[in-house]
């Protein structure tokens, strides 16, 4: 076939050079049709003005929208560095990067660029790296022409033909591991176009974590080959970390603006069932393909190695968590973000979503305790206060947060708050037993009433010591210690509800 | 010269060296043995490199080795003797500039490396001149492969979880500012230290993996070892710590430097014996 091809290629070359006269007959003709606007024009007969030094953004942070309308050259630099980087609080991790963090660097060129791409890695890495950007046209997208050794760089360059969202990453031996450690990032090819404005862009990327310890171990953790290859991920998240996006790292807009998210997908492994609780996405360019959107979408499916483009208008206020709807991901591995939408008008706000307005109790099944099977291992005991505090902490984001918040404020009339709680400062007993036992029923805290199931949690003794101890030392509680031997003693007790209806 | 399927530029230049090197060796005729006792004699045998879907297994020759990597100490000796292969001297087509980057200068390591640590950045033709000039040679890439699936205990640990984890927490870990001595390594079943764990190590014919077979499969390392080409053509897709090495001795040129490369050397059984 390649021959034939070849072979077909000369004789047309041949034909051209021989009959030059019917040729300028050809080329006044073509002149004309691209005059007329329905023939479409090849990109690459538009001349290149011009050369620029892109403008590269940590997520969530996307580089400005491009408002030229010509083709120019676009100089990418492009720094590949390995870096000690939290994972989750108390866990670190060896974290191999596009531009010192994960998700790598957002890259944005339009539609026909020329993009000129210098891969450098630093001195100081072990591993030779490279990339493989799915915005190119050309074998490997790039890979084996940026294979690079430590200390060095390299060039090459490719002409953006198709305008998407597209994933780059590493694809370096073994590639698994290499993206596996954080080695990815979105490219943006705009098209000709261009977009259509909006207020706010926002760069998220989900991401699979493999670690030797489970979810929350604390220390350095390595790498884990065997639960990569079995695909069973101790954390998923947005964003290179559990709490990248959420608390003080919220993503921030106000009521009314147009919100477009670029959401990527590093995996190595999972695919996604992006999700954002009380929001309904108003287009959805699926697989980051620039086609006629969905509308209205609830949730859209991210591949691994894929992206799809998400925009909403945030119509009330309030907080809107995103969310790997494959939910235990978002609870139990760390796949929770936030954006939260602050202004408008009041009375509006209050038309689109109301809020609670009424409280009664309804409880025919009389508040059933859900068990969770008890945590078999046994890590050393902690040996000071302090340690007790650092293990609590650590297992309160792990376990505590999604209810009763990071700052302990909880949520109103559902989750009490632990901050300033006369409940946990008037009874340690009380207190152990709510984490041991679980709680159901009207309790009251700091003169609120609420009426809620807290189910037993399945936290050893000393791991309900350790969150206890945290809890108590934070936010204005009493800081007393909560000893493992206090919590055996609880335990023992086998209390029910302090409702006393069974 | 089976070693140099390489570029042609390249091809001259390890001509160039071969030669210059000879001159050298011929200066400096007393060093040979010196070193003779550190090395371990590794029995012949075969293996099955991972790179290649062809499962028949490669012989190795019996041969020496050194026990430990070159160290700082014996380089710095090394280039007391040959100024032309000290740090400001070095020619930019032999070493790259962060040749020796480590060291003060050039004839004083300085308080950032360890004497009996190994030394690092330096290139391959560097390493080929300290090679010869002790009579020695680079292991190939075969012979530090076949020994290099050893652990304390077994000449073939390579199913063993224990010593691929090792290796990939290496990978992992950040280096340390100062590599330590290999000797705070644990000697394999053949007495050799820090084969994993400590360096990369240059191979004579470290670029050469892609010219050894004779089938489709071999005709590019990067070809194989990219992508979803690593998962079809390698005898086992689960040494991911192997292919590692691959990726990385194919990352090379000789005339490269970095901070975790080094090296050890190794010889023929009839070229010392006869000595």
């Amino acid at each position: 076939m390649k021959h034939t091809k070849k072979l077909l290629g000369i004789a047309l070359l041949t034909a051209t050079a021989l009959i030059p006269v019917s040729c300028e007959d050809a080329v006044g003709q073509k002149k004309s049709e691209e005059k007329t606007p329905a023939k479409e024009v090849n990109i690459l007969d538009e001349p290149i003005k011009g050369e620029e030094i892109a403008i590269l953004t940590d997520a969530p942070k996307v580089p400005p929208q491009i408002t030229r309308r010509h083709r120019t050259k676009v100089i990418v630099n492009m720094e590949v560095t390995e870096v000690v980087k939290k994972m989750a609080d108390g866990v670190d991790y060896t974290f191999w990067t596009f531009g010192g963090s994960v998700p790598g660097k957002f890259i944005r060129v339009r539609e026909g660029d020329l993009v000129e791409f210098h891969l450098a890695n630093h001195p100081d890495s072990k591993m030779p790296h490279n990339i493989d950007l799915h915005a190119v046209t050309g074998p490997g997208g790039g890979a084996a022409a940026s294979f690079t050794t430590p200390g060095h760089e390299s060039v090459f360059s490719f002409t953006a033909l198709n305008p998407g969202i597209y994933v780059y990453h590493c694809a370096t031996a073994p590639v698994g591991m290499h993206i596996a450690n954080g080695m990815y990032g979105l490219i943006l090819v705009e098209p000709k176009e261009g977009l259509p404005k909006v207020d706010k862009e926002f760069y998220v990327m989900q991401g699979d974590f493999y670690t030797k310890g489970k979810y929350g171990e604390a220390g350095l953790q390595p790498f884990s080959m065997e639960k990569a290859i079995r695909e069973d991920a101790d954390y998923v998240v947005f964003n290179g970390s559990v709490g990248a996006l959420t608390g003080d790292n919220a993503l921030q807009a106000e009521v009314g603006d147009k919100v477009r998210l670029f959401v990527g997908n590093g995996g190595p492994n999972l695919v996604s069932s992006f999700h954002v609780i009380g929001e309904i996405f108003d287009n959805v360019f699926t697989e980051g393909g620039w086609g006629s959107p969905n509308k209205h979408v609830q949730t859209t499916l991210v591949p691994a190695g894929g992206s799809a483009v998400c925009e909403f208008t945030l119509d009330t206020e309030g907080t809107f968590i995103l969310v790997d709807h494959s939910i235990f991901r978002a609870f139990n591995k760390g796949a929770i973000g936030m954006i939260k939408a602050t202004g408008g008008d009041a009375e509006q706000n209050k038309i689109v979503y109301s809020g609670k307005t009424d409280d009664r109790i309804y409880q025919p099944e009389g508040g059933a305790i859900q068990e969770i099977a008890q945590d078999s291992s046994k890590p050393a005991p902690a040996a000071t206060k302090e340690e007790r505090i650092a293990r609590g902490k650590t297992k309160y984001v792990a376990v505590c947060s999604a209810c009763h918040q990071a700052n302990g404020a909880g949520i109103p009339a559902a989750f009490p708050p632990l901050a300033k709680s006369d409940y946990l400062n008037g009874s340690k007993e009380k207190s152990i037993s709510a984490v041991v036992h679980g709680l159901s029923g009207e309790v009251t805290v700091n003169g609120e009433k609420y009426n809620s199931i807290m189910p037993s949690l399945g936290l050893n003794d000393e791991d309900v010591a350790n969150v206890l101890t945290y809890v108590y030392s934070m936010w204005g509680n009493n800081g007393s210690e909560v000893t493992p031997d206090e919590v055996k003693k609880v335990r023992a007790m086998d209390v029910k509800a302090p409702d006393g209806g069974h | 010269m089976k070693s140099l399927h390489i570029h042609s530029a390249f091809l001259i230049y390890g001509l160039f060296m071969l030669l210059s090197v000879e001159l050298f060796s011929t200066e400096n005729s007393t060093q040979t043995d010196t070193l003779n006792d550190e090395m371990a004699k590794i029995p012949a045998g075969s293996y099955v490199p991972l790179y290649t879907t062809n499962k028949t297994p490669r012989k190795v020759a019996t041969f020496l080795l050194d026990k430990l990597p070159v160290t700082n100490r014996q380089y710095l000796a090394f280039v007391k003797q040959h100024p032309r292969w000290q740090k400001s001297k070095v020619s930019k087509l032999f070493a790259d500039k962060s040749y020796l980057k480590n060291w003060d200068s050039d004839l004083s390591p300085g308080k950032n490396v360890r004497l009996d640590g190994p030394v690092t950045n330096v290139s391959w033709f560097a390493a080929r001149a300290f090679a010869k000039f002790h009579n020695k040679r680079l292991p190939t890439v075969d012979e530090w492969e076949y020994v290099a699936r050893a652990n304390e205990s077994l000449t073939d640990a390579t199913k063993d979880e224990k010593y691929t984890q090792v290796i990939l927490n290496w990978y992992a870990a950040k280096a340390p500012k100062t590599l330590p001595s290999a000797t705070t390594f644990k000697p394999n079943v053949y007495g050799i230290y820090a084969m994993h764990g400590l360096i990369w190590e240059w191979n004579d014919d470290f670029n050469n993996a892609m010219v050894t077979g004779e089938s489709r499969g071999d005709s590019g390392l990067e070809r194989n070892l990219f992508c979803a080409g690593g998962a079809v053509s390698s005898t086992d897709v689960r040494n991911y710590a192997a292919f590692m090495r691959f990726a990385f001795r194919s990352s090379l040129k000789g005339s490269y430097t970095t901070s975790s490369l080094g090296f050890r050397c190794a010889r023929d059984i009839e070229k010392s014996t006869t000595q």
